[in-house]
């Protein structure tokens, strides 16, 4: 897929429903990870209710978003998760959660495991505790394999590992795979990004120029890993890696977030990409005319990448990765393989960096509590 | 769940076909997305006349008459070539 232009060319121009579409049912979350995207902890009082909830999964019904990615905060906090996730399987909306793992007791391994239409991703951020707690915490990474054992146990099948990518766990690749294969699971990395609580420790955990070569010849070596096609600015490495290869914001990704507001895609959560709430007018007038929307469908500018060979292959990097480190979207991905993105953060030095809009953070140290 | 691996019967055009059963098309200006619910794959339809061709397979004795009923004479080649794709991609099967 990664060589088809055409069918690329008329993604850029937008999907009559979301490929990707990302829903976090809830800020609340037991862990506060460094690189939180969505700076989640307290749940907040405005959250879509039951109800609400169930008739934007009729929404997606209806449009044939064949499934959703939950996500959070911790999905399964919310007191109605499982009766959310079975609403949507029966209408044929397949469900993809992310969990942190902390609440995937056996018995709610084995009523996932009974499931048709739902894939589980624990999240995981380092093949062994020390790296996996610095990001995510004391115990995470106990919690997490305890978790992974259950649905191995509970006969789940192939559930996910999903791990974002950083300085501390590029090294541990092999080592992730070989963890991956013991659960019986599948391994998918992810791109730190710059968002949410990740706007203060990306500079710190993101990968060196050396180890994204690293990465991008691992990930070519391993076509089967699932990547959510986030590394397509290593395509300007040479050969494509697998995937659309394109920013896919607005077009064939959004975010919903727990209150209902839509935006661009998962990492960009700021009013500037924020295209309409649910609530005030539902899912598809927010997709199909929303102004973001369709002005992120018009031909991208190439920019200050125009007069580069790669621009095909890498098509400028990632908005959201741009937008948090205060570059322009004309500029190059901050993490530009051929280091014009380094070049053009330098010369911004002195410019005010954005930071996500809804932040809840908790106030006080968070400690594992018991499940 | 994972399903036993079975070898699968190549694709024969002179067999009757159909959209696969857990299979949902999605209509998209290009053409049509596909969906498979049980191995999770999206493939993408890259015309209105290949979607509307796999659409009216079942109502056809086999897939050579369907594609001959849809698609000029210089065409039916190119077609067969592509639903064979969509047969080993399983978003279409016998019946």
């Amino acid at each position: 897929m990664g060589a088809d232009r055409s069918l690329r060319d008329r993604f850029e121009h937008g999907l009559a429903a979301p490929i990707c579409l990302t829903w976090e049912l809830t800020w609340a979350c037991n862990l506060a990870c460094v690189h939180c995207l969505s700076s989640s902890g307290r749940r907040d009082p405005d959250e879509l209710t039951t109800s609400e909830a169930r008739t934007l999964i009729d929404e997606f019904a209806a449009l044939k978003v064949f499934y959703v990615n939950v996500g959070g905060g911790e999905p399964t906090i919310r007191a109605d998760f499982f009766e959310l996730l079975e609403y949507a399987v029966d209408r044929k909306v397949g469900v993809k959660f992310s969990t942190n793992g902390t609440r995937i007791t056996r018995t709610r391994a084995q009523r996932l495991a009974s499931m048709d239409y739902v894939d589980v991703q624990v999240s995981l951020d380092g093949a062994t505790r020390v790296v996996n707690d610095a990001v995510r915490g004391a115990g995470s990474y106990d919690a997490a394999l305890l978790a992974m054992s259950e649905l191995s146990d509970a006969g789940f099948g192939r559930f996910k590992i999903s791990v974002v990518m950083t300085r501390e766990n590029v090294g541990q690749l092999d080592h992730l795979e070989a963890l991956a294969e013991r659960f019986g699971a599948q391994l998918r990395l992810t791109r730190l990004r710059p968002s949410g609580r990740g706007v203060d420790s990306y500079e710190s955990l993101r990968p060196t120029a050396a180890q994204n070569r690293a990465l991008y010849d691992w990930l070519l070596a391993h076509p089967d890993t699932l990547t959510g096609d986030s590394f397509f600015h290593l395509s300007a490495f040479g050969e494509a890696l697998e995937g659309l290869n394109l920013c896919g914001a607005g077009r064939v990704v959004c975010l919903v977030d727990p209150i209902g507001d839509v935006y661009a895609c998962p990492f960009v959560i700021h009013e500037e990409f924020r295209a309409g709430n649910v609530r005030s007018s539902g899912f598809r007038n927010v997709w199909q005319n929303s102004e973001l929307f369709r002005s992120l469908r018009e031909p991208g500018n190439a920019g200050a990448c125009a007069s580069c060979g790669s621009y095909d292959a890498c098509r400028g990097g990632c908005m959201a990765a741009k937008f948090f480190t205060g570059l322009e979207m004309s500029d190059p991905d901050p993490e530009c393989v051929f280091g014009h993105g380094e070049a053009a953060l330098a010369a911004k030095k002195l410019t005010l960096r954005p930071t996500s809009s809804p932040d809840h953070s908790r106030k006080v140290p968070v400690a594992i509590s018991a499940r | 769940m994972v399903a036993p691996v079975r070898a699968k019967a190549p694709f024969d055009p002179e067999s009757p076909a159909r959209l696969h059963p857990d299979v949902a098309l999605r209509d998209e200006s290009f053409g049509a997305l596909a969906y498979h619910f049980q191995n999770r794959r999206l493939v993408f339809l890259k015309s209105r006349a290949l979607v509307e061709l796999v659409v009216d397979l079942e109502h056809h004795e086999c897939a050579r008459a369907a594609v001959a009923a849809h698609v000029g004479i210089d065409e039916v080649d190119a077609y067969v070539a592509a639903l064979g794709r969509l047969y080993d991609a399983e978003v279409i099967d016998g019946r």
